[in-house]
């Protein structure tokens, strides 16, 4: 119950400050998802969705932070991948 | 999903975890709070991909399993008036109170309904003008903004069918409790990073300083758990107790105002009873004032605090961290997913439950 999961939007309708919504893809079941705490949500944006709701829009350049810094890790140290 | 698979890559979870051991030059204890980064925990062995000595303790993060038995009785007791379509998650309807859970009164003839959103529930109402629509709203800051939103939604449509039995619980007065706790061996934390894309980082902030313990928001992926061990390891080596977000893509250091504001608008803070915890104070979420012809309390009579199950069962434990579900004796035998005698292992996020999934090919062999 307490998981949120990510998913993308599809389509998006109404403007209502309460009930504006969206069709939603999460890797190929489509809901349809209350975008009210996301007025910046648009098509094509990733959205964390928690019963029916979508509370946050993913950011894309934080997701892919930590691997930069993962790629950089190996280059510096070679020892990794050896530990239990 | 982008980046899904990316959070799950072997190779990146054995680099951080190489640098975990790196980084730690002395045992340290973290627990994590939530019940879904415990399962991943167990799933994916995060556990044992760390060095010895640094050790991941499972916290009090289930709100199915910290909801009280009386509410469970109330809710029961709702269901079962004519005219009642009762609502709830899922998860809720096996868990036990004082005699016999939300499913048994369904098989009883209760109109009990599992919905995937409290939204489903004010439609039903919508759909069922001359019945009582009660929708079981448990569940951390995450769900409050949804609960809100139903009551608000619910209002602007004029519906008096519709009420919330409120068991809202919040996660930093749970903390702060175990923090206080005599035994306590927590040195730091990983807190959930959705119950944070709520509320923001505020009362975190307040706990680490006052407490002078880190506390690290992190996600639910592998490479977001080690990522937030690695975080947490290495402020305790530093001495130093800061609020760290390891979980910038969804979390914002102010949460989600919107969010934030209508849960704030339509819920006030008040104690609460925690299974395994007892009353805390301030702990939980009950409708605001003007909000309270939605409480279902009011219309069908207030929760009694029931009770601590008896029993062989040491849930209150595990849920506060003091001992692992693979350290109850019952665990496995007698105490079983099909036959479970607590709440940590009906909850498909209990601690127990996550023990018996992915622990049981070692559990035959000890
Ligand atoms: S294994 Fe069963 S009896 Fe033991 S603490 Fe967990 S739920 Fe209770």
């Amino acid at each position: 119950m307490c998981l949120a999961v990510p998913g993308r939007i599809l389509e998006v309708e109404g403007d209502d400050p309460l009930s504006r919504s969206a069709r939603v893809d999460f890797g190929g079941l489509v809901r349809r998802v209350n975008l009210a705490f996301v007025p910046e949500a648009g098509v094509g944006d990733h959205v964390l969705v928690h019963v029916g709701v979508a509370l946050a829009v993913i950011d894309e350049d934080e997701a892919s932070r930590i691997f930069t810094w993962l790629g950089e890790l190996e280059t510096v140290d070679p020892t990794d991948g050896s530990r239990p | 999903m982008k980046y899904r698979d990316e959070y799950r890559d072997p190779a990146s979870a054995r680099r951080l975890s190489a640098e975990i051991a790196r980084t730690a030059t002395r045992p340290w204890t973290l627990m994590e709070v939530c019940g879904g980064q415990t399962h991943a925990i167990l799933r994916h062995g995060i556990d044992r991909m760390l060095p010895e000595g640094v050790e991941l303790i499972h916290g009090p993060g289930c709100p199915v399993c910290v909801t009280p038995l009386g509410c469970i009785d109330k809710a029961i007791e709702i269901a079962m008036e004519p005219g009642v379509i009762f609502c709830s998650f899922g998860d809720m309807l096996r868990v036990p109170g004082s005699s016999g859970d939300l499913a048994a009164a369904r098989s009883r003839g209760a109109d009990v309904r599992i919905v995937y959103s409290p939204l489903d529930a004010v439609a039903l109402a919508e759909a069922n003008p001359q019945r009582e629509v009660v929708f079981l709203a448990v569940g951390f800051e995450t769900t409050a903004p949804a609960n809100a939103m139903a009551v608000r939604q619910a209002h602007r449509s004029g519906l008096g069918n519709f009420s919330l039995l409120v068991a809202q619980v919040l996660v930093p007065p749970a903390i702060e409790s175990l923090l206080t706790s005599p035994g306590c061996r927590v040195q730091g934390f990983l807190a959930a990073g959705h119950v944070c894309t709520v509320m923001g980082l505020d009362a975190y902030e307040q706990l680490a300083q006052t407490y002078r313990v880190p506390i690290v928001v992190t996600g639910f992926e592998p490479v977001d758990i080690l990522d937030g061990v690695l975080a947490c390891v290495s402020e305790l080596e530093q001495g130093s107790a800061r609020v760290l977000n390891r979980y910038a893509r969804v979390v914002r250091s102010e949460g989600n105002p919107a969010a934030r504001a209508m849960v704030e608008g339509v819920f006030a803070v008040v104690p609460r009873y925690w299974r395994g915890m007892g009353l805390l104070p301030a702990s939980g979420l009950g409708l605001a004032p003007a909000w309270q012809q939605y409480d279902a309390e009011r219309r069908f009579g207030g929760v009694e605090a029931g009770p601590e199950p008896a029993g062989e069962c040491i849930s209150g434990l595990v849920l506060r961290g003091e001992r692992r579900p693979d350290q109850c004796p019952a665990f496995g035998s007698r105490c079983t997913p099909e036959a479970p005698l607590g709440v940590t292992m009906v909850s498909g996020e209990g601690a127990c439950a996550a023990y018996f999934r992915y622990r049981e090919p070692q559990r035959a062999f000890g």
